[in-house]
């Protein structure tokens, strides 16, 4: 019988195959006809720019955004950081909420791609170029928060070790520090990650196109590649090589910007569980993000013969799982804040609920635990459109869960003379979603410029289908 | 359709990488002595004055001590530059027709000072204080070098943030008796360490204060 788990290992008694009972979930994982159908689909998006019209929309859009970001940080490097809404004690306000928000949905991409890829998650093929690109637009945009909410910003490079005229070392035992090079590795290696993974498919582009410019464009990427066996065999190696580099990396980033708060004295900052609780919000939010970004694509391009419902489904299982741990975090905060005794400890959860924030609390719990409850539902889980909308409720409960912490924690610490309420200016909502706008911008030329779903993995995916093995 | 890559490509993608590899170090170190450079640092170029003033001359070869025109270094922040009163103590008698005096002259007559320019110029954003270095045994030469061999006058040291960290992290290197404060030709001894820790205890600089001499505040207030 035919056994719809898939990639899954199926346990074996010897001479018949292993009943398995049917999950009832969708069972096809790559719809495409033939090779060649997946090559032309994917490859043409580059070449013949089909879907003109919609594309040139959103990215107006996205330019718009980015104009209003550029005005923001022009007006920011003008006049200080003064244009923004922070004061004493909220000194970091809007800029890293924004930061460990961005950096949250950058781990999809590398959790997708080398975690999945070493647990032979074939469902990833069609959407790991995707989010890889996603993960380095999104690091972009994360990287740029710290150095813009530094008073002098264009001093940046000082944040590194090397040998200035000012016998300045950076502070090692500083998270901050440590953020500097949690953030550039995680770039560096996603990046490379991404890279590595698209030498074939613009070589398969650079083959295809007929003009001079996109042979030369597309051919410098593919540095030569013609697809030898001994091509493919180092290409293969190198690839698993990242994927194990990359590995850990997905751990020790959100846990080094965890780092940032849990190394601090502040209550509902100082705390053990946020290395874990922050990774797993992270995966949260970048899964959301992914499917934020892929609904619309997905429908836009025709590619449901590619990322299949089963795909989503897959998705939305990980959404719902690294929820509830999000989930555990929450529940382990207040409870912890209770259990311990700490009278600051306590006074800070109980204004986190019912202080001056409190309705921000209560729209994070609806928007980031309540309302992905729905993913226990199939139907939910496998049609795009109330999909979208409990991804997209996740991704906006992720921004409120920083803020919170950020925000509210700050605002309430032990002194209570030094209690002050944070009110965000017009600059600091201009720079929020301006950077929106940044990584759209990036986004929308990475669609219309690189193959992006990966064209020689999901040939993979029908090889392996022919042969019986999917 | 004719390849686009000739033969040659291969070769140039290689020289490119590892160019490019030893092109990171060769362009910061370009970057890096450009910054040490005396074009940077203006250090050992002598500075061009209205009046082309002597060190040497007056140091060397009159034996003029340095209070004599830097009146205030034992007890104010700055060192002084002199008033054009103080040259004519001598130079109403001496040299009073040298045309190279004319604009000293010429100052004396307007009451309008000589725009002598700063060789040794901080940031504003420094507080460095004279006195308490000229208290607390560093010598002249340590920081303004042989000023008494200096024909016109120029920075003897980078004055880098660095720089000043050099001694502030170790002063016992540097440090002097008080008897030799102006003494140009002052070298440190060859026991130079015993001495230097010696005398930090004889002028009360506990570790308490010398672990303050690096802090941020010290110096940027």
């Amino acid at each position: 019988m035919e056994t719809i788990q898939g990639s899954e290992p199926q346990l074996r008694v010897p001479g018949k195959p292993y009943v398995v009972t049917p999950l009832d979930y969708p069972a096809v994982l790559i719809a495409a006809k033939d090779y060649q159908q997946v090559s032309d689909q994917i490859a043409d998006i580059p070449l013949v720019h089909p879907r003109k019209r919609e594309w040139l929309a959103g990215f107006s859009i996205a330019c718009l955004l980015l104009l209003m970001f550029m005005v923001a940080v022009g007006y920011l490097l003008y006049r200080g950081v003064g244009i923004w809404g922070i004061n004493i004690p909220v000194a970091w306000g809007f800029a890293i909420t924004n930061f460990v928000w961005w950096i949250g949905i950058g781990h999809a991409g590398t959790f997708i791609s080398a975690i999945l890829l070493l647990l032979l998650q074939k469902w990833r093929t069609t959407i790991n170029r995707f989010t890889e690109a996603m993960t380095l637009f999104a690091v972009i945009c994360a990287g740029m928060f710290p150095l813009l909410h530094l008073g002098r910003p264009w001093v940046f490079y000082w944040l590194l070790p090397y040998p200035d005229t000012m016998a300045l070392w950076p502070q090692f035992r500083s998270p901050l520090v440590w953020d500097v090079f949690a953030v550039s590795t995680y770039f560096t290696v996603s990046l490379l990650f991404w890279y590595l993974g698209i030498v074939p498919d613009l070589a398969t582009v650079r083959d295809k196109a007929r003009t001079k410019w996109r042979r030369i464009f597309y051919g410098l990427g593919a540095l030569g590649w013609r697809g030898s066996a001994v091509h493919w065999q180092n290409h293969q190696s190198a690839y698993l090589l990242l994927a194990g580099l990359a590995t850990p990396l997905v751990l020790s980033v959100h846990s080094v910007v965890s780092f940032d708060f849990a190394v601090a004295q502040l209550p509902g900052w100082h705390s053990t569980i946020f290395p874990p609780y922050f990774v797993a919000g992270a995966i949260y939010s970048g899964f959301a993000m992914v499917l934020n970004l892929v609904i619309p694509i997905r429908r836009l391009y025709g590619f449901q013969n590619l990322i299949t419902e089963r795909t989503l489904n897959n998705m939305a299982c990980v959404m719902l799982a690294t929820g509830w741990m999000v989930t555990y975090g929450y529940i382990m905060e207040a409870f912890m804040a209770w259990y311990s005794g700490e009278p600051f400890d306590r006074a800070m959860m109980w204004d986190r609920a019912f202080g001056a924030y409190g309705w921000v609390f209560w729209l994070l719990m609806t928007v980031n635990v309540f309302i992905p409850q729905l993913l226990w539902s199939r139907w939910v889980r496998t049609h795009p459109v109330p999909l979208f909308f409990v991804a997209l409720s996740v991704n906006v409960g992720m921004w409120l869960e920083r803020f919170v912490i950020v925000v509210q924690s700050l605002h309430h610490d032990f002194v209570p003379s030094s209690w002050r309420m944070y009110f965000p200016t017009k600059w600091d909502w201009m720079t929020l979603f301006g950077s929106i706008g940044l990584f759209l911008t990036l986004l929308f030329l990475f669609i219309r410029y690189l193959p992006m779903i990966s064209i020689s993995e999901s040939r993979e995916l029908i090889a392996q289908r022919k042969e019986g093995r999917l | 359709m004719a390849q686009i890559f000739g033969k040659s490509s291969s070769s140039i993608a290689r020289v490119s990488l590892v160019s490019g590899f030893f092109g990171f170090f060769v362009f910061w170190g370009v970057v890096y002595m450009i910054y040490w450079s005396s074009w940077t640092t203006a250090k050992g170029v002598p500075r061009e004055q209205e009046v082309p003033f002597s060190h040497q001359h007056h140091v060397s070869g009159l034996g003029i001590d340095c209070r004599y025109c830097h009146t205030s270094v034992e007890k104010s922040s700055f060192a002084g530059i002199p008033p054009t009163e103080t040259c004519m103590t001598c130079h109403s008698h001496v040299w009073t027709d040298a045309p190279m005096l004319a604009p000293e002259r010429q100052s004396l007559a307007t009451q309008q000072p000589l725009n002598w320019k700063r060789v040794n110029d901080l940031p504003d954003f420094v507080f460095f204080n004279h006195s308490i270095h000229v208290q607390k045994g560093i010598g002249c030469s340590t920081c303004h070098g042989p000023v008494n061999l200096m024909p016109l006058t120029w920075k003897a040291h980078s004055l880098y943030m660095r720089w000043c960290l050099d001694c502030h992290e170790a002063p016992e290197k540097q440090i002097r008796p008080r008897d030799q404060i102006y003494n140009m030709e002052w070298q440190p001894p060859p026991d130079q360490r015993e001495r230097g820790l010696q005398l930090l205890k004889d002028y009360h600089i506990s570790q308490q204060r010398l672990n303050q001499l690096r802090d941020c505040s010290m110096c940027h207030r």
